[in-house]
């Protein structure tokens, strides 16, 4: 790298891109050429984010139209949105009063768009520089003309490219269900510029810590923490309360689409996504490369006596993981069973004041029933979120197995089933620690206002009848890293489904075979629904089976496959 | 310890595929008890698929295979018992320490001998408290091999074990390797680095796309092969360079007389002494081939197709 400045004698002025300072590199040096080949690697991956919520986008237009089809089914709706339980997991509900195809699209989806896309975007940027920083391969990349900032810089503009992309293909889709330009533009905008604080989010964690999974992790943990808040302030008041403005996700829903539209929330997002992209440069200058903030302690010469098996061995890997996840799950849940009351006591004051309302709601029962769907709704979650921590866990078997720390452990007397055991053991228990964690919590928080029906006994066996489904997912999971260790992002498709079957199901009319697919769909939905046992034995046998046949094909397979 | 086997590691016509990869086709290989058996083949030419074979990681399409008298992948668990294995490339857990994996690795062994781990980690300079993460390539190829030869095993089995290494952790490296070998323990080297074979091998199989292309004792190894004349003489060289097996005669005039040089094949050595016997030597030279240039022999062909020269080659 040449730092001489052109002789002085030199006639013509140099062209800008020669020019010393060019020559001389910027901390940006080398962003346009990484952008590129980030964007070479991605192709697929992006493609498939992108088209996947593009088709959301087209079916929720088009279902929502399609079912809710006349003015009155659409005021049922709104009805049904106005309950806490719906609030928590959609909007602040703008136009309820007059619930169009648009104000309904905006309230019940936009949420959730935004929490995919957040995901995304919180994935790329981890993806693209602490897990390359981790894996030593960015050394390579660094070591070439490459400035400091250039590999987040570069993946910044690539979450942008793709989140504006995203945002076009929304905004047609509207106007083609005949949703008005602006109000789409607006609501397009604002999902893009949430998921871009994440982005941002994810960025500055990327400093902070040395390793993807934690970067990755506190990113969608503060991801959680705004969807709670914004939950939060939204069932305290309609339209929002000051709480709900705490949250990025509330900007976008504030901004009334398709009600009376105002772009103004989404200048907050702008705001705070290049105050976080200035704290991460700052931090990023004053770290060395490969480091975090949180330096690396000097560890033990001898291992603990406990440390001798392939359990051990997992559980130390994830235990951190499954603490946090655990502490985030329990508070969460446990400010929520802490809402219980007031969810009665508003239904209460509605029907008496409005006999239609009360019709609704299922007459002088109507507070409980609401009660009972606002535990199933969060025990449903925390059953996902289990789902979700399970697969995650389970499949770092296929990161034990490329990275080839499995072949080493299996060239000592362990056997294959030892070491398979041991994967699904600890994703197992940390699946199992989260639907406790999180059914503990809810029940705590509601005893502590003194809401006792339903009582322990119904939240512990409401909790226990999800867990034969949760492992199911994991049994497939373990099933399809054994059989086929190359589609191992496949078990991922089951959670989405899980999810979207669990939450919209029902708004979408989906037929009984698509949600059959989701193995929590056959769950009895207790509170609301009894006990039975067939679901419970039907899922637990499945579970065997797949299990069996996880183990059998793993004892036959070869180690590694890669 | 079971009792020994007179072959630890026998291999016959192996074959392994993968989809329409053919990683070994027809490999033959055996270590005897009590030696060091080298290993040798450039990158990709089947030397870790033949040894994950022997491990009983990867089943095999084909063939016949043997470890300590059991099959290896039907017996995998109670073979691993008396056997341990050095990956070439080493992969250790992010969070735990240098010291903790080694520990790990021997208890899944069955024990650890806490003052032979301390020795080995004082000759191989390794600080144990480190986290993985922050160990060099070389580092935790260390971590492995502190850990393979803290065990008390029937074989090693080592698969290009001092990659990374610096030559100073090389040679302490070799000394434990001798040290095993004079305990008559037995050891499946695989390896690139022809000096480190030819120090302390006893025999050496050469593989070359997943076939064995020559193999034996490095001494039966340079008998198929010529070793380099040079010598000073005082007489004339035509009756010996018409002699068969000389090849490549070349003659400068030296001030003590002529300085000459030529390849011989080994087996005809015997008639080129007696001749240059007569001729007045002043200084003589043979050099028998270096495994290096065995190697080349076979590999030639590909090298030419690179474009490299075979006068370059041979360095």
């Amino acid at each position: 790298m040449s730092t001489t400045a052109p002789a002085p004698s030199t006639p013509a002025p140099a062209p800008a891109r020669t020019s010393p300072a060019a020559r001389r590199g910027s901390t940006l040096t080398g962003t346009w050429l990484l952008l590129r080949f980030m964007a070479r690697r991605d192709r697929v991956r992006l493609s498939v984010w992108a088209l996947s919520v593009v088709a959301l986008w087209l079916y929720v237009v088009t279902a929502f139209s399609a079912v809710y089809s006349t003015a009155a089914d659409r005021q049922a709706r709104a009805a049904l949105m106005s309950t806490p339980t719906s609030i928590m997991v959609t909007g602040p509900g703008y136009g309820l009063d007059d619930y169009t195809l648009g104000a309904m699209t905006a309230n019940e989806m936009t949420l959730w768009v935004i929490v995919a896309l957040a995901v995304m975007s919180i994935m790329q940027v981890v993806r693209h520089t602490r897990a390359e920083e981790e894996s030593s391969r960015s050394e390579l990349i660094r070591a070439a003309v490459v400035g400091r900032h250039a590999p987040a810089v570069a993946a910044m503009l690539l979450v942008l490219a793709a989140n504006v992309v995203i945002a076009a293909l929304t905004v047609a889709v509207f106007a083609a269900g005949g949703l008005a330009v602006l109000d789409s533009v607006v609501l397009a905008a604002g999902v893009g510029l949430t998921a871009m604080v994440f982005a941002a989010v994810a960025v500055v964690t990327s400093q902070v810590t040395a390793h993807r999974r934690g970067a990755s992790g506190m990113a969608i943990g503060v991801l959680g923490l705004a969807a709670v808040v914004r939950g939060a302030g939204d069932i305290q008041h309609l339209h929002g309360s000051a709480l709900s403005w705490f949250s990025p996700i509330a900007w976008a829903q504030q901004t009334r689409a398709f009600v009376e539209v105002r772009a103004w929330p989404l200048l907050l997002s702008v705001v705070l996504t290049v105050l976080l992209l200035v704290v991460a440069a700052f931090l990023a200058s004053h770290r060395d490369f490969g480091a975090g903030m949180i330096a690396d302690r000097r560890g033990r010469a001898d291992a603990r006596p406990t440390l001798r098996s392939p359990f051990a061995v997992a559980w130390r890997q994830q235990r951190t993981a499954i603490m946090w996840w655990a502490l985030g799950t329990g508070l969460m849940w446990l400010a929520s069973g802490t809402y219980l009351r007031d969810i009665g006591t508003m239904i209460e004051d509605m029907a008496e004041g409005n006999p239609a309302v009360a019709a609704i709601f299922g007459g002088a029962d109507g507070a409980q029933t609401i009660v009972n769907s606002f535990v199933y709704i969060m025990l449903l979650f925390t059953a996902l979120i289990a789902v979700g921590y399970g697969i995650s866990s389970l499949l770092r078997a296929r990161t034990e197995e490329t990275q080839g720390r499995t072949e080493w452990v299996l060239a000592t007397p362990v056997s294959r089933r030892r070491w398979l055991g041991a994967q699904v053991a600890v994703a197992g228990i940390g699946a199992i620690v989260l639907v406790a964690v999180g059914t503990l919590g809810m029940a705590i928080g509601a005893y502590s206002v003194g809401v006792t029906d339903p009582g322990l006994a119904t939240y512990a066996v409401a909790a226990a009848v999800y867990l034969p489904a949760v492992g199911l997912v994991l049994a497939l999971a373990t099933a399809i890293y054994a059989w086929a260790p190359r589609l191992t992002s496949l078990p991922w498709a089951f959670l989405v489904i899980a999810f979207v079957v669990g939450l919209f199901g029902e708004a979408f009319q989906l037929p009984d075979w698509i949600k059959g697919i989701s193995p929590l769909w056959w769950v009895p939905q207790m509170p609301l629904e009894a006990f039975t046992w067939p679901p419970v034995l039907a899922l637990t046998a499945i579970t065997a089976a797949l299990f069996t046949a996880a183990f059998t094909a793993f004892h036959r397979r070869d180690v590694p496959t890669v | 310890m079971s009792t020994p086997v007179a072959h630890p590691v026998e291999i016959r016509d192996l074959h392994k595929s993968f989809g329409t990869t053919k990683a070994l086709d027809g490999l033959d290989l055996t270590v005897r008890a009590g030696e060091v058996a080298g290993f040798l083949g450039p990158n990709g030419s089947g030397k870790s698929t033949a040894i994950r074979v022997l491990l009983g990681l990867l089943r095999p399409t084909s063939g016949h295979v043997r470890v300590l008298g059991g099959d290896p992948w039907a017996d995998a668990v109670a073979l691993h018992r008396r056997l341990t294995y050095v990956p070439g490339d080493v992969s250790l857990w992010s969070n735990l320490t240098g010291g903790e994996a080694i520990d790990l690795m021997a208890r899944l062994r069955g024990g650890l001998d806490l003052a032979r781990k301390a020795e080995l980690l004082e000759r191989f300079e390794l600080d144990p408290t480190k986290k993985a993460r922050t160990y060099s390539k070389g580092n935790r190829q260390k971590v492995a091999l502190v850990a393979a030869f803290a065990s008390d095993v029937e074989l090693l089995v080592l698969d290009e074990p001092t990659s990374g290494l610096d030559p100073l952790m090389e040679a302490v490296f070799t000394e434990y390797l001798r040290e095993v070998k004079a305990q008559g323990r037995s050891v499946l080297l695989s390896s690139h680095i022809m000096s480190e074979v030819e120090k302390v091998c006893d025999t050496v199989t050469i593989i070359r796309q997943g076939r064995a292309v020559e193999s034996g004792t490095l001494d039966d190894l340079r008998h198929l092969t010529r070793s380099e004349v040079t010598a000073v003489v005082e007489g004339d060289l035509a009756a010996v360079a018409a002699l068969p097996g000389v090849h490549d005669l070349v003659t400068t005039p030296d001030a003590a007389g002529t300085r000459v040089a030529f390849s011989v094949d080994n087996d005809k050595m015997g008639p080129v002494l007696t001749a240059m016997g007569s001729l007045g030597v002043h200084a003589f030279t043979a050099t028998p081939p270096s495994l290096e240039e065995l190697f080349l022999r076979h590999y030639g062909d590909e090298l030419a197709a690179a474009g490299v020269p075979e006068g370059e080659t041979a360095r």
